[in-house]
């Protein structure tokens, strides 16, 4: 009986079907890959297997900073739309929240990390109910991208204003590396590199599986049917930005062990971020997580072959030829 | 008992008056169709009573309850919900997630809001597009997801703007009947159309606006006697 109610006109839908492999064709071609090139590198690219090795741990090891970096990025940029300036500054103020928990109130780094990251989701929170919410509501995307540029130099001259300018470093890092096939490979840096896939999957389970992460999806696909359906559009960008901003504390946390710590130490990541972020694909947890890694090993790895700053050379490459092929990144989703 | 009551309501843009001055009470289960030609303001007095827009005068009172420049999603939990003429669906998320957005206002459990949006979808007819993208349905199954999307709520007052616009004749029928249904269990419906036959077929009452102001309100059968209305208003063809 249905069948014949409505819609007879119309084919069954061919799209839905199709999407199936189609959908996932580039992220297995990335993914197929990096390994194709590395097994050319170790077997025709005329160096040392043990260089080569410790290049690709330490890519590896890059790769998971970059992506806690970029994740906090991807739901702000992604799902908001704010293009968010202040996201560096926000990494380095994370850094010295932690820096003065532990140098003041004595406590172990990781320890301070979980301390900040309420402090921060709590910032983020005011930053976009207080500041950016009138601009994000009404599209006016020029605006808030002026309000974070702005905040970015308030919050870095603040941190110059207490702390100087002086690079300074956490006290009582965690010495001491884990030897795998002759390379080496830092516990911190592993810490963090943990941290980055813990951080991956518990956004990617709130997305996907809470019924808070399904009104952040909605109001990103569409924030005025979000509104339509009782979705308070407002508070959803808020919280959205104090949970990106809690991932830039985790950020802050793990990364300070290894960092020396000034004012600016922050911005140095913004702009690979931001290519993390559209490489991997708008809004896609996953995808700056792939999307930290690759650039990661193609900046080591790369740095083999040309020395120097010539392997953020390749990385641009890299990022170029992607987007030439998927402009909306590799798990982005064309809209 | 009325459950609608809108007083004066007048909306200006610098100098275009585009609703002016509308009053209507709108009993419990009643029906009420709108029309007028393109531009007489229909559109906007739904987003005025939806809360999409503040109005400049006047006052709506919902339920007993005085809505005036409440925000959109304040409105719509209230049980004040709109469907537009053109959708606004989340296109990367399948149907079932558009609709258990909206039944997540009316259950707390996850396992709930499901069961309640799946029977939701069932209700128009949508089921074989459950797991598809909604970026993927054809028109016809955007407005029945539209609509879907705003009964999950379990609206007292639905506004219906346009469902039947885009659709191929064939569609229609279906669409009408189902609006029929909705409206004999109970549901309270304002309804834009410019398919008279829709209009006549449904609406208890009908509305007529003219340049945002209200030109008549009464007995939809008797409006179509009614040859200045119908001339200038419903076309020629009515009259």
């Amino acid at each position: 009986m249905q069948e014949r109610t409505w819609a007879a006109s119309e084919a069954p839908d061919s799209d839905a079907a199709v999407g199936g492999i189609e959908k996932y064709r580039l992220p297995l071609a990335v993914a197929a890959a990096v390994p194709v090139v590395l097994v050319l590198i170790y077997t025709v690219g005329d160096k040392d297997t043990g260089l080569v090795t410790q290049s690709v741990v330490t890519g590896l090891l890059l790769g998971g900073v970059y992506a806690l970096v970029s994740i906090g990025l991807t739901l702000i940029f992604g799902v908001l739309g704010v293009i968010n300036f202040a996201h560096g500054a926000m990494l380095s103020l994370s850094m010295f929240l932690v820096f003065w928990l532990t140098s003041t109130l004595g406590l172990p780094v990781y320890l301070a990390t979980v301390v900040a990251v309420p402090l921060m989701l709590g910032f983020g929170f005011v930053v976009q109910g207080g500041l950016l919410n009138r601009l994000t509501v009404s599209g006016n995307h020029e605006g808030s991208l002026l309000v974070t540029l702005g905040l970015s130099l308030l919050i870095t001259n603040v941190l110059l204003m207490i702390f100087g300018g002086r690079p300074l470093s956490v006290p009582g890092s965690l010495e001491g590396a884990w030897r795998v096939f002759g390379a080496i490979a830092s516990y911190e840096r592993l810490i963090a590199f943990g941290g980055a896939l813990l951080v991956a999957l518990a956004l990617t389970l709130v997305l996907n599986k809470t019924s808070f992460g399904m009104c952040i999806r909605a109001v990103s696909a569409n924030s005025q049917g979000a509104a339509l359906v009782g979705v308070n559009v407002g508070r959803v960008y808020a919280l959205t930005f104090g949970i990106g901003s809690a991932c830039v504390a985790v950020a802050g946390g793990l990364l300070a062990p290894f960092l020396s710590l000034t004012p600016t130490v922050g911005e140095e990541f913004t702009i690979l971020a931001f290519v993390i972020v559209v490489l991997g694909g708008l809004g896609s947890v996953v995808g700056a997580m792939v999307g930290g890694i690759v650039i990661g090993l193609v900046q080591t790895v790369g740095a083999l072959y040309l020395p120097g700053t010539g392997s953020l050379i390749l990385v641009f490459a890299v990022f170029v030829i992607v987007l030439l092929f998927r402009p909306q990144g590799i798990f982005g989703v064309t809209r | 008992m009325s459950l609608l009551q809108v007083e004066g309501l007048t909306k200006r843009f610098s100098g275009l008056t585009a609703v002016d001055d509308i009053n209507i009470t709108v009993a419990d289960k009643e029906f009420l169709g709108i029309v007028g030609p393109n531009g007489a303001g229909k559109t906007t007095l739904f987003s005025l009573i939806s809360g999409q827009l503040p109005p400049t005068h006047g006052r709506i009172v919902f339920d007993g309850v005085d809505i005036t420049g409440w925000p959109a999603d304040k409105v719509a939990s209230a049980g004040l919900v709109r469907t537009f003429q053109l959708m606004r669906p989340f296109e990367s998320m399948t149907a079932l997630e558009n609709v258990a957005v909206a039944s997540h206002h009316r259950f707390r459990s996850r396992r709930d809001a499901r069961r309640h949006a799946l029977a939701v979808i069932e209700r128009v007819q949508l089921d074989r597009y459950v797991n598809a993208p909604a970026g993927s349905l054809p028109t016809a199954g955007l407005k029945r997801l539209e609509l879907a999307r705003a009964l999950a709520l379990e609206p007292k007052l639905l506004l219906l703007d346009e469902v039947l616009a885009g659709l191929v004749p064939a569609d229609r029928a279906p669409m009408i009947e189902l609006l029929g249904d909705l409206h004999a269990d109970g549901l309270t419906v304002l309804f834009i159309e410019h398919i008279m036959a829709a209009v006549l077929a449904l609406s208890e009452r009908l509305l007529v606006m003219h340049e945002g102001a209200q030109l008549a309100l009464g007995n939809p059968h008797e409006m179509t006697q009614d040859r200045a209305v119908v001339e200038a208003y419903l076309g020629e063809d009515y009259a």
